[in-house]
C-alpha cells in the first residue's frame, strides 16, 4: 500500500484541464519535490490530496483509505500558503485547538512540547495578532506537524520564510524523513528541496512530465530539469 | 473524535474569538439601538397601535443585527487561511457548521435578551407578560436566523461583492420565520400566551429550523469543498 | 441541429400564439363580470403555470448536475431560471394589470401574489449570484444548492402567507380561482396559451443554452492563453 495512490485524477475547470490523468504513487518514506511553473497545477493536486476541492474524475486514497475519510485526513499535515492560525486566539490556545481537533493524546502537553520546540513557548499567551513574522511562520509549522502526520504535504513552504524558520523547517523536515514520513513538498526553491528530495516529479501544464529520483545533476543543476522536461523556460 | 465533542469544539473556538475581539457583538449592539431608534420615528411608540407592530418592530431589530453577525461566520476563517486547515481536519463539514451555528446563536440570543428590556422601555411594553414563551420564541428565531446566516455565509464566502450579496440572499429566505416569529411575539406582547390559533406559527418556526438545518447540514461538504 | 430546433419551437409558438390572440380577441365574447380585462387571464395563468413548472424543472436539473457534475446539466438549469423568472414578471406584472381594473388597486396582499413576489427575489438573489461567479464548476455546483434552498423556501413562503392570509384576512376581496366556474370555452383558450408559452419558453431555453455553451468554451480559450 502506497502513502498517496493517485488514480487517473483529472481536474477541470470548466472546460480547461487544471490536471490531465495525473497518475502517481508516493511510497512511505518517499520525500518528494513537486516542480512546475506558476499555473502548471501544483497547488490544485496538493489541495486536492489534502480533501480540499473534489476532482473531476479518478480518485486519490491516502494510507489506503478515502482522502475525505476523517481516518486518513488525520494522518496528513498541511502547510500552505497561508499560516492558518488565529490571530485572536494565544500561540497556545492555537496548537491546543488543533491538538484537540486532529485527536492528539493530551493536546495540552503536545501543545507546550511544540511551543518549545519552536522557540515560542516564552509567548505562549501572546496574541498571534501581535507576533512577528517569523514567529507566526514558525506556529504555523508547529500546527502543520503537532500532530505527529505520517504525510506531509506543503505547498511552497520556505517561501517568504525567515532564517529562522527555513531552520526550524529544515531540521524537522529532515527528522521526519528520517522516521520514515512521507513528503510532498511543491517549491520554487529548488535548491532547500531539492537537497531533503528522494524524488522528483515535474508538472507541466497539468500533466506529469517528469517522475524519477533525485539525482546529483539536479543537486548541481537544478535548471537543468526544466530545461529538458519544461516547457518554454 | 466524537461529533459532538467536534461541533463542541468549534462552537467553544468561535465563541472565544468573538467574545476576546468583541468588534463584532459591538457593532451588531449598536446597531440594534440605532434600527430601535429609526423605527421609533417611523412608527409612534406612545400610540396604541404601536402595540400591533411591537412584534415585527422587534424582529426587524433582530434579523438585522442578527445577520450582521452571521455574515462574518465564515468569512472570518478567510484571514490567515484558516478555512483550508479547518476542512483538511478530521472533522466533518457539518461539525464544522454546527458549532458555528451554536456558537453564533448563543451570542445572537445574548444580544437579543439585552435588545429586548431597551425595547420594552422605548416602547412602554411589558415584555415580561409572557416571558416563558417569549423566550422560547427568540430562542427558536434566533436559531432560524443562525442557520441561515451560517450557512449563506458558507455559500458565499469565496465571492466578491460578498458583503452586497448576502443581505439579497438571506433576507427572503427568512421570511417564512420571520413571519413566524412576528406573529407569536405580537400575541406574546399582547398578553396571549402560546396555544390554540398560535400554534401553527410555533409549527412553522419549528418546522422552519427543522428542514433548514437538515439541508444545510446535507449540503455544507458539497459548498465548502466540492 | 439544435438551432433547427428553435427555429421550429418558435415558429409553432408564434403560430399557436397568433391562433390565440384571433380567437381570445376576436372570437370569445366579453366574460360577464369582468369585461374584456380577462382576457389577460389567458396570458395570466399560463405564464404562472410555465413559471412554476420552469423553476421546479430547473431544481432537478441542478440536482441532475450534483449528482453527474456535467455542466451541461448546469447550462439548462441556469437558462431555465432565467426564463421561468422572465414569466414570473409577467405574470405578476399581468396579475397587477388585471387587479387594477378589477380591484382597483395595483397591488394588494393577496397570498398568491404575496408568495409570487417573494419567489421572484429569491430568483433574482439566485441569477445575481451566478453573475458575481466567474468560475464555470464553482458557478455550477454553488447556484444548485441556492436553488434547492430556495425552492424549498419558496414551498414553505407559499404556506405560511396562505395561513398569514387565512387568519388575518386583509379587505374583502373574491379572489377568482380559475376553476370549475370558467366557461369551458376562456378555460380551453388558456390551455392552449400554455401551450404557445411552454414551446416559446423552450425555445428561449435553448437560445440560452447555447450562451453558456459558448461562455465555457471561450472561458476554457482564455484560462489556456493565460497559462501560455
Amino acid at each position: 500500500m502506497s502513502a498517496i495512490e493517485i488514480h487517473q485524477v483529472w481536474k477541470f475547470y470548466g472546460d480547461y484541464p487544471a490536471l490531465r490523468n495525473i497518475d502517481v504513487r508516493i511510497h512511505r518514506g518517499d520525500c518528494v519535490a513537486l516542480l512546475g511553473r506558476n499555473g502548471a497545477g501544483k497547488t490544485t493536486l496538493l489541495r486536492i490530496i489534502a480533501g480540499l476541492s473534489r476532482p473531476s474524475r479518478g480518485e486519490i486514497r491516502v494510507e489506503g483509505g478515502a482522502v475525505r475519510a476523517p481516518g486518513a485526513k488525520r494522518r496528513i499535515g498541511i502547510l500552505g500558503h497561508g499560516i492558518a492560525i488565529y490571530d485572536e486566539l494565544s500561540a497556545y490556545e492555537n496548537l491546543r485547538l488543533f491538538g484537540a481537533i486532529y485527536d492528539v493524546p493530551d493536546p495540552k502537553r503536545r501543545a507546550m512540547e511544540w511551543l518549545e520546540r519552536t522557540g515560542l513557548d516564552r509567548v505562549r499567551d501572546g496574541l498571534v495578532r501581535e507576533f512577528s513574522r517569523g514567529m507566526r511562520q514558525r506556529l504555523a509549522v508547529a500546527r502543520a506537524f503537532l500532530h505527529d502526520p505520517d504525510v506531509l504535504l506543503l505547498d511552497e513552504p520556505f517561501t517568504a520564510l525567515d532564517d529562522r524558520a527555513i531552520a526550524v523547517l529544515q531540521s524537522l523536515l529532515k527528522s521526519a524523513r528520517e522516521q520514515g514520513r512521507t513528503i510532498l513538498m511543491s517549491t520554487h526553491q529548488l535548491r532547500e528541496a531539492l537537497e531533503l528530495a528522494t524524488r522528483v516529479i515535474l508538472i507541466n501544464r497539468g500533466a506529469i512530465g517528469f517522475d524519477g529520483d533525485r539525482t546529483q545533476q539536479m543537486l548541481d543543476e537544478p535548471a537543468w530539469l526544466y530545461r529538458r522536461y519544461g516547457e518554454g523556460g | 473524535m466524537n461529533y459532538l465533542r467536534a461541533v463542541a469544539t468549534i462552537a467553544a473556538k468561535d465563541l472565544r474569538s468573538e467574545t476576546r475581539g468583541k468588534e463584532g457583538i459591538n457593532a451588531a449592539l449598536a446597531f440594534a439601538m440605532v434600527v430601535l431608534l429609526l423605527l421609533s420615528f417611523a412608527f409612534d411608540p406612545s400610540g396604541e397601535q404601536a402595540r400591533e407592530f411591537s412584534g415585527g418592530l422587534l424582529w426587524l431589530v433582530f434579523a438585522f443585527a442578527g445577520t450582521l453577525i452571521l455574515n462574518r461566520s465564515f468569512a472570518r476563517e478567510l484571514g490567515n487561511d484558516c478555512l483550508d486547515a479547518l476542512l483538511a481536519a478530521p472533522i466533518p463539514a457539518s461539525a464544522l457548521l454546527l458549532g458555528k451555528c451554536c456558537a453564533n446563536w448563543v451570542i445572537l440570543c445574548a444580544l437579543y435578551l439585552v435588545c429586548l428590556p431597551v425595547f420594552g422601555v422605548f416602547y412602554t411594553i411589558n415584555v415580561a407578560v409572557q416571558i416563558p414563551g417569549l423566550l422560547v420564541v427568540i430562542a427558536l428565531g434566533a436559531w432560524a436566523i443562525t442557520v441561515i446566516g451560517a450557512m449563506f455565509s458558507a455559500l458565499t464566502v469565496n465571492l466578491r461583492l460578498r458583503e452586497l450579496m448576502l443581505p439579497i440572499l438571506v433576507y427572503p429566505m427568512l421570511i417564512p420565520a420571520l413571519l413566524g416569529a412576528i406573529q407569536l411575539t405580537t400575541e406574546l406582547l399582547a398578553g396571549a400566551p402560546i396555544g390554540g390559533d398560535n400554534r401553527i406559527w410555533l409549527n412553522l418556526l419549528i418546522g422552519f429550523n427543522v428542514i433548514f438545518t437538515a439541508l444545510s447540514v446535507f449540503f455544507i461538504e458539497t459548498v465548502l469543498v466540492g | 441541429m439544435r438551432q433547427k430546433v428553435i427555429y421550429v419551437l418558435c415558429g409553432c409558438g408564434a403560430l399557436v400564439i397568433a391562433r390565440n390572440l384571433y380567437v381570445v380577441f376576436l372570437q370569445l365574447p366579453d366574460e360577464r363580470l369582468q369585461d374584456s380585462i380577462w382576457r389577460i387571464f389567458t396570458f395570466h395563468l399560463p405564464a404562472a403555470i410555465v413559471s412554476m413548472t420552469g423553476f421546479a424543472i430547473a431544481l432537478g436539473f441542478s440536482g441532475l448536475y450534483l449528482w453527474k457534475r456535467d455542466l451541461r446539466f448546469d447550462g439548462v438549469a441556469a437558462a431555465t431560471t432565467e426564463v421561468s423568472f422572465a414569466l414570473a414578471l409577467v405574470t405578476l406584472v399581468t396579475g397587477s394589470i388585471w387587479a387594477r381594473i378589477i380591484w382597483g388597486v395595483w397591488w394588494a396582499w393577496d397570498p398568491r401574489l404575496t408568495s409570487y413576489f417573494i419567489c421572484l427575489l429569491i430568483y433574482s438573489g439566485y441569477l445575481m449570484f451566478r453573475r458575481v461567479i466567474e468560475e464555470p464548476e464553482t458557478r455550477a455546483r454553488l447556484s444548485a444548492v441556492l436553488s434547492a434552498f430556495g425552492f424549498v423556501d419558496i414551498i414553505v413562503v407559499w404556506k405560511s402567507i396562505e395561513w398569514w392570509k387565512t387568519l388575518h384576512p386583509g379587505p374583502v376581496l373574491s379572489i377568482r380561482t380559475g376553476g370549475g366556474r370558467i366557461d369551458p370555452a376562456f378555460e380551453s383558450a388558456a390551455w392552449w396559451n400554455v401551450l404557445a408559452i411552454a414551446l416559446l419558453a423552450v425555445a428561449f431555453v435553448l437560445i440560452r443554452m447555447n450562451q453558456e455553451q459558448t461562455r465555457r468554451e471561450l472561458d476554457a480559450m482564455r484560462r489556456l492563453a493565460h497559462v501560455m
